[in-house]
């Protein structure tokens, strides 16, 4: 029999990137706000620069309940699924998954936004594939800007603006939509390897500039300064100048006295009344079941659990699942294409031993439609990252490039003596559209240690995102090529499996018929629900989409702040 | 920045430097085989098995020791104890992979014994680089397994030879000093982040900063320690 606590305005669902935003806005317009974690506190003393801990073992997540419930994935619902990760690719912790990425922090482009509208105007209607459900946005990018903003500063990213109010500025992305002002803090710095780079992109034309990073480039709200040690791939940070939501929004949450943080939680269903309205959440600490009762839920945890979660939380008002009596949750799945990378090899060593994956060089020139798509056969682009970041057990695996017989042995080693800090691989990150055979469900046989069914992802890249690879890694060998290397090596497309950028499965939109949640993020169903994450998403741009799942997050808290006597109490 | 550095780092610091004066450095500023190489070798000779048996022991090493052999280029996997490396976790993080050895490393005896009527450990190199080649691709009659094996091995010889020397390999920082990586720190400069940057080579583990380990807990305010090297 479950305990039943006090009744709390807000329960939160997940306090790791997007849950710990939203905490801040809610509690600072004076709600009570609860957040249940299923993992811990954690804090710079347990982010030790340890390569086989971070990048081989999985510390922490191998031991943490994502863990026990990844995702299985088969390619179409005709195919048997593929064997599954031994390792979840996000962790539970306050904070979540923004303690060990990699704190790129990109907004999408205004084409993001209207990416149906946008390609019929231009190309015409033949030209969005079969096929994919993509649809435009609910609002454009103008409307996201103010949180945008709000994020930047509040959690602290470093970049160069290329568009302030119009202004256009060649040392950040000229691609950019308009900010309202400059980033926080200056970009991290270039490397030497990475200013050449950037260098050889102007030979070739292109507007090269550093990306924009959630990592403090110098001293910010009392929080130190990067420190550039090389650990940040899959590592926290040791100096808190990563701004994660464990070290900015929550601490500041909790500092309003109206934020309870509760840890080892793990939810297993939203409860639903009789008319449809959510009532509070269900979670075990220790075995122990609690019902949590509130107002109002928010969904905060990664795509694939908010999808199971809303699946498992079946009931009277909801017999295939809270939210999914128009049979939209888990639709319009995607995730970006990481797959299909490009390494080079230097005549000369690139010194890329310390730094970080978000201290480098981007090119936007050939990313959703900054370029002319008039002669080609597809709908979007990627972008070009080149960054420092390299350990010594995944360099001493490195390619040889065809250049050994076999990959052990005196040759072998001879070659990896020579050139194990010589070589660059490219982060590419590219569109991925929704489809109708793309989708997320639960596993009807894999079940996690608690019996429940676990997320399956059934999904694989179309045409689209194939042509697109193809024509991203003629791009990136060119730029290699112009910066000296003298061997490319393209790995092949890969499947499309659990991502750290996985989209849609409750997406947001004004049509019912197709989307789970509204323009706000509250479901077209349940009205008191909302979902925060990149699940929300229906484009993936070709970046990052952790700081547009945090803009989008304030952007619903704000509303629920505003709007909150007639979310909590209104009937559909 | 004020840095408060402990007693402890200082001495360990001064340490560091005066061996650094007397190991012999080549033109590619990689240390040569000095004290902190020879150390761990002697140790080993008393070293304990913790998961394997001895038999397979015998044939691990021989193993590690043809995948990144000792040669005119250094030392190599033998000398970073990555067999021994792997015995220790196979008892706890590789715990899944211990009934993948037991029939790999039989296998692996097996065809010695049967095409050379020999052990493995007693063959010349290339007639172990002969049976290793077919366990690489997949060419070993009556096993399976015999290229997901050769992978493991090949993968936990990396770690073991490449890892923080905490976990028992890399010993003297011999994986390290091979490939150039110049050590864990914590503070990079601009300077050490420059092409051709001459960035001397530290032989830190990550457990040389006080800061990760359980020792400095409760001796240290937290945030103290944020100076590199």
């Amino acid at each position: 029999m479950a305990t039943r606590l006090r009744e709390t305005d807000v329960v939160i669902v997940g306090l790791g990137a997007v849950g710990g935003i939203a905490a801040l806005p809610l509690t600072q317009a004076g709600l009570e706000v609860i957040g249940l974690e299923a993992g811990t506190w954690l804090t710079k003393r347990d982010f030790a620069p340890d390569e086989l801990r971070n990048n081989y073992r999985g510390w922490p997540q191998s031991a943490q309940k994502a863990n026990r419930e990844i995702p299985t994935h088969r390619p179409t619902a005709a195919s048997p699924p593929f064997p599954r990760l031994a390792i979840h690719p996000m962790m539970n912790a306050v904070g979540g998954t923004s303690l060990h990425y990699w704190a790129q922090s990109w907004r999408l482009n205004p084409w993001d936004f209207k990416v149906v509208s946008e390609t019929k105007r231009r190309y015409g209607s033949a030209r969005i594939p079969g096929g994919s459900t993509v649809e435009d946005w609910p609002f454009g990018y103008e409307e996201l800007e103010p949180y945008y903003d709000k994020v930047e500063v509040e959690i602290g990213v470093s970049g160069a603006a290329g568009n302030v109010n119009g202004a256009v500025d060649r040392r950040g992305n000229v691609f950019e939509g308009p900010r309202r002002r400059e980033y926080p803090m200056p970009p991290l710095r270039g490397t030497g390897f990475t200013d050449l780079m950037a260098a050889a992109a102007r030979t070739l034309g292109w507007h090269p500039f550093p990306g924009p990073a959630a990592v403090n480039s110098r001293l910010y709200q009392n929080r130190s300064g990067c420190m550039y040690h090389g650990f940040c791939n899959r590592g926290g940070c040791h100096v808190d100048a990563k701004g994660s939501t464990a070290v900015t929004t929550i601490p500041k949450a909790q500092a309003t006295g109206r934020l309870k943080v509760v840890t080892r939680a793990h939810v297993t269903t939203i409860d639903s009344d009789g008319d449809g309205r959510v009532t509070g959440v269900t979670y075990l600490v220790d075995g122990m079941e609690y019902q949590q009762p509130a107002k109002v839920v928010l969904l905060a945890s990664y795509t694939y659990e908010n999808v199971r979660v809303l699946l498992l939380s079946k009931s009277k008002a909801y017999p295939n699942g809270l939210s999914n009596n128009h049979g939209q949750v888990g639709r319009h799945y995607f995730s970006h294409n990481q797959t299909a990378g490009v390494s080079a090899l230097f005549p000369w060593n690139t010194n890329s031993w310390y730094g970080l994956p978000a201290q480098g060089t981007a090119v936007d020139d050939w990313a959703d439609d900054n370029f002319d798509h008039s002669a080609l056969d597809f709908v979007g682009g990627g972008n070009l990252w080149v960054y420092s970041d390299r350990r010594p057990i995944a360099a001493a695996s490195m390619s040889t490039f065809g250049k050994t017989g076999r990959s052990w042995g005196s040759e072998w080693k001879a070659f990896v003596k020579e050139n194990a800090d010589r070589t660059n691989t490219s982060y590419l990150q590219k569109t991925t559209l929704p489809y109708e055979a793309n989708y997320l469900d639960l596993d009807p046989v894999v079940k996690d240690p608690l019996g429940f069914n676990v997320c399956r992802i059934t999904a694989e890249y179309k045409e689209n995102e194939r042509k697109i690879a193809l024509f991203i890694q003629d791009k990136m060998e060119q730029w290699y090529r112009a910066a000296g290397a003298v061997a490319v090596e393209r790995a092949p497309v890969g499947p499309m499996g659990p991502s750290t950028h996985a989209y849609g499965g409750t997406r947001m939109g004004d049509n019912p018929q197709t989307n789970v949640v509204d323009r706000w993020g509250f479901s077209h169903e349940a009205a008191n629900l909302g979902v925060l994450g990149a699940s929300t998403m229906g484009t993936s741009g070709a970046r990052n989409p952790t700081l547009t799942a945090q803009a989008l997050a304030w952007r619903t808290a704000d509303h629920l702040a505003k709007s909150f006597n007639a979310i909590a109490r209104r009937r559909l | 920045m004020s840095k408060l550095i402990s007693r402890r780092e200082l001495l360990k610091r001064a340490g560091v430097a005066g061996v650094a004066a007397v190991v012999p450095v080549t033109a590619d500023k990689r240390p040569q085989q000095g004290p902190a190489f020879a150390a761990p070798q002697a140790a080993a000779a008393r070293e304990p098995l913790e998961h394997l048996t001895a038999m397979e022991s015998d044939v691990l090493e021989a193993i590690v020791a043809r995948l990144i052999p000792s040669d005119a280029r250094g030392p190599g996997a033998k000398e970073a104890r990555a067999a021994h490396y792997i015995d220790r976790a196979l008892g706890g993080a590789l715990a899944s992979s211990r009934t993948l050895y037991a029939a790999g490393l039989a296998a692996v005896e097996e065809v010695a014994q049967s095409f050379r009527g020999k052990a493995f450990k007693d063959l010349l190199p290339d007639e172990q680089d002969d049976i290793l080649s077919r366990f690489d691709s997949g060419t070993v009659q009556g096993f399976a397994d015999a290229a997901a094996f050769f992978a493991v091995v090949r993968a936990h010889t990396l770690q073991g030879t490449f890892c923080d020397p905490y976990y028992g390999g890399n010993a003297g920082f011999v994986g390290w000093d091979l490939i150039g990586y110049p050590g864990v720190r914590t503070l990079v400069t601009p300077d050490e982040q420059r092409l051709g940057a001459d960035v001397p080579f530290n032989h830190k583990s990550a457990y040389d900063y006080e800061m990760f380990t359980k020792a400095v807990a409760s001796a240290a305010p937290m945030g103290a320690i944020t100076h590199g090297d």
